[in-house]
């Protein structure tokens, strides 16, 4: 009998390597621009520039004083790209932005915050396309949004209902016209002007973003959320996000972003403080998704952000969960300083990088009132040529006596072009505090694929559910609307069948 | 149902398999044996598709299909499982879960409507008892943390579940005690049906006292060398493998013309 000729090897459709990549490389569906008329400042920043935003917005003579000097301090501060990279606080690189290249403000002209009706329909239809309906009727039920467009909030759902419990939910103009004490007593209090170099430029030139009060024993009956979109070109967003929670209240909040795709680099300075009151929770969700660039790193959002909350009353709890697939560059750190004793400080995120991306991303957690405790989880997920580092410092201060942390960092890499770093900074000041730090470093395994493979799964099918499986505890903190957002973002599926 | 004719691998350039052929009929065992290093592992690596492998020679037949020229998805879909020697473990993927999603996946390749989680919970419960495993498995994650005895139940279960109609199992009984080894037979041997097949990998001739295979075949240096039925097991435990390497050179030498 004669033997067959040799068989080649059998070809698949589509390597591994190949699937990995485009499980990597989504498509940025959010890449559109919306042709509105706008009303833009000229692009520099100066004093007038300054004077042309608070009068714009119609501020009060002390709000202008506050961002002067902001401004001043800003101007003395040292740009970090010009540091040497020893000295940089982040693994992060990019070009020296020229800050006189940038437009401060831009608002599209047709907007009202007194009704729909009078807003611009393209900006309604903008939204509408991103899947966050404006109209109350079209909305999920259990959700009120800002909407943040360019430097403006152009509709804040739900506001009416929220009032009657006492709830001041808005746009942060708005709410330095109608509650300038609140604004002015918290505003700072957390993150100062002069904290670092995005925050103090952030500081001086913020233009929209949200205020939220709970009053004293009120647990809000919905989830609060802002939809931040960047459309009008040249142009950096600056917004500013004030959190306070009155003793015994509670809160979740959610922020979700997106912008055009363009071959310019676009700057995202924001600035969030939190406050949590004796016995109040907040819990504070993001969903980041601005344009990442292209794959070869033409384009894309500096995401350089500072979140920070203060646990001031004993016994209160702040909570950040993010998960992080956008941006060309994110440098942020949701912190939370623990003043009060027995308060709780949580950070979950899962970060992904792919294409150029760069992300350094982690949380500090200061440690100053009694048993104070706190947990960080992290995830940092690594695909193509993406930079994904963990920072994280944890501080037990002196006073801090039977505090506790635990962190966990967990890397996986997928392909061998990228890279994950781990830098954890621990201080401990006192002698009956404990801190844990756990970190583990994987691969995804063509071993792993194979298995699942073997067990009837494709190879898109195997991939969503390792990574799934990677950042289950992160996004079990979710709540559930978004839960569902963010692993769609993942390109995963809960279900486990291909998007 | 399964045709391998001639067939020879290789890993990262070395040949391992030196031209296999083995036949299986519907409803057969077929045991392979030899010593460490022989191509056996290979041999089911092969057949499940694994890509570290390359095949350079030969062809299987899988009921009348080119197994080869299939995906491995495709060839677990239509009937080919394998359990795993070193049963992978994926940290935060629901056991339970990662099942159905393989079953159902299983299911609509035969043109069976997707079982649903209550169903499914009922089915896993019975195939539980069968590899007597407890229910807090349902919980865990992907292998993670399971002892070697439990990963090896564990294929077993999943065995169970798809219901292949080729199952290779590929030395299931490497580091078990006798009670796990029992477990394991009794479920392989609850499956076996006049359809079903089973090609079971095996370094130890005390798995095929509970598998009672209808035939053995001796694999070494890369080639099926001796094959034969229950009682060649036997003769292996007592005499070892050097006897059947010496008198396979030996008929090497007179059979083979100079120079092949």
């Amino acid at each position: 009998m004669t033997e067959p000729a040799a068989t080649p090897a059998p070809e698949a459709a589509l390597s591994d390597t190949e699937v990995l990549e485009q499980f990597a490389q989504r498509d940025y569906k959010e890449g559109f621009y919306t042709d509105v008329e706008s009303d833009s400042a000229p692009p520099g920043l100066s004093e007038e520039t300054i004077a042309f935003i608070s009068k714009k917005k119609q501020e009060p003579a002390w709000l202008l004083e506050w961002r002067l000097k902001a401004y001043h301090t800003w101007l003395k501060m040292e740009d970090p790209t010009q540091r040497p990279a020893p000295e940089q606080w982040a693994m992060v690189h990019y070009p020296k932005i020229d800050y006189q290249a940038i437009s401060y403000f831009s608002a599209p002209k047709k907007v009202s915050l007194d009704s729909l009706d009078q807003v611009d329909p393209e900006i309604l239809a903008t939204y509408n396309k991103l899947g966050i309906p404006l109209e109350e009727q079209k909305m999920l039920s259990g959700v009120a949004v800002d909407a943040v467009f360019d430097s403006v909030s152009v509709a804040t759902t739900f506001k009416d209902k929220l009032a009657e419990v006492g709830i001041i939910f808005g746009s942060f103009s708005d709410a330095v016209k109608q509650h300038p004490e609140l604004v002015r007593k918290y505003l700072g209090s957390v993150v100062p002007t002069g904290d670092n170099y995005y925050a103090a430029l952030n500081s001086a030139v913020f233009t929209d973003g949200s205020f939220v009060y709970i009053p004293e024993g009120v647990r809000c009956p919905m989830e609060l959320s802002t939809y931040f979109r960047i459309n009008a070109a040249n142009t950096g967003q600056f917004e500013r996000t004030l959190i306070v929670a009155d003793k015994g209240s509670y809160v979740s909040y959610l922020e979700g972003c997106t912008a055009p795709m363009r071959d310019e680099n676009q700057l995202h300075a924001a600035v969030v403080e939190l406050v949590a009151l004796e016995d109040a929770k907040i819990k504070y969700s993001t969903i980041q998704n601005w344009y990442p660039g292209n794959k070869e790193g033409v384009g894309g959002i500096y995401n350089f952000v500072t979140k920070r909350g203060a646990c001031r009353g004993d016994r209160s709890k702040i909570s950040w969960t993010q998960v992080e697939t956008g941006s060309a560059i994110t440098w942020k750190y949701p912190s939370c300083i623990l003043q009060g004793d027995d308060s709780v400080g949580e950070f979950y995120s899962v970060a992904v990088t792919s294409g150029r991306q760069q992300a350094d991303t982690g949380t500090k957690m200061i440690h100053l009132g009694r048993n104070t405790k706190s947990t960080v989880i992290s995830k940092g997920i690594s695909a193509m040529n993406g930079q994904n580092v963990y920072r994280g410092a944890v501080q037990m201060q002196k006073r801090a006596t039977g505090s506790r942390n635990f962190t966990q960092c967990d890397s996986m890499l997928i392909g061998d072009q990228c890279g994950a770093h781990t830098f954890p900074y621990i201080t401990v000041r006192n002698p009956s505090s404990t801190v844990e730090h756990e970190a583990s470093t994987s691969k995804i395994g063509e071993d792993q694929i194979f298995y699942c493979n073997q067990r009837g799964l494709s190879t898109e099918d195997a991939v969503s559910m390792i990574v799934n499986g990677f950042c289950k505890e992160v996004l079990k903190e979710l709540p559930m609307e978004f839960a569902v957002e963010a692993t769609k973002l993942l390109g995963i599926s809960l279900e486990g069948s291909v998007g | 149902m399964l045709k391998i004719t001639n067939l020879h691998a290789t890993v990262e350039g070395t040949e391992i398999l030196k031209g296999i052929n083995l036949e299986v009929a519907p409803g057969e065992i077929h045991a392979i044996m030899g010593p460490n290093g022989s191509g056996k592992s290979t041999l089911a690596q092969v057949l499940a598709g694994h890509d570290a492998f390359t095949v350079t020679e030969g062809t299987v037949r899988y009921e009348n299909e080119d197994l080869l020229d299939m995906a491995p998805e495709d060839r677990a879909r239509k009937g080919v499982f394998l359990a795993f020697q070193y049963p992978v473990e994926i940290p935060g993927v629901n056991s339970a879960y990662f099942l159905r999603t393989g079953l159902n996946e299983v299911r609509k390749a035969r043109g069976e409507e997707e079982i649903d989680a209550y169903d499914f919970l009922a089915l896993i419960r019975a195939k539980m008892a069968l590899v007597e495993m407890d229910e807090s498995f349902l919980k865990r994650s992907v292998n993670e943390g399971f002892s070697g005895g439990e990963k090896k139940r564990h294929e077993v279960l999943q065995m169970a579940v798809l219901e292949p109609r080729l199952a290779i199992l590929d030395e299931t009984d490497s580091g078990l005690d006798i009670d796990a080894l029992r477990v394991v037979a009794n479920g392989v041997n609850q499956l076996h049906t006049p359809q079903n097949s089973a090609i079971v990998v095996t370094h130890y001739q005390r798995l095929l006292e509970y598998i009672v295979p209808d035939y053995v075949h001796v694999l070494m240096g890369g080639r099926i060398v001796r094959s034969g039925g229950k009682e060649l097991a036997l003769q292996l435990e007592d005499r070892g493998y050097d006897w059947i390497r010496e008198e396979t050179a030996a008929a090497a030498a007179t059979t083979q013309p100079a120079g092949a």
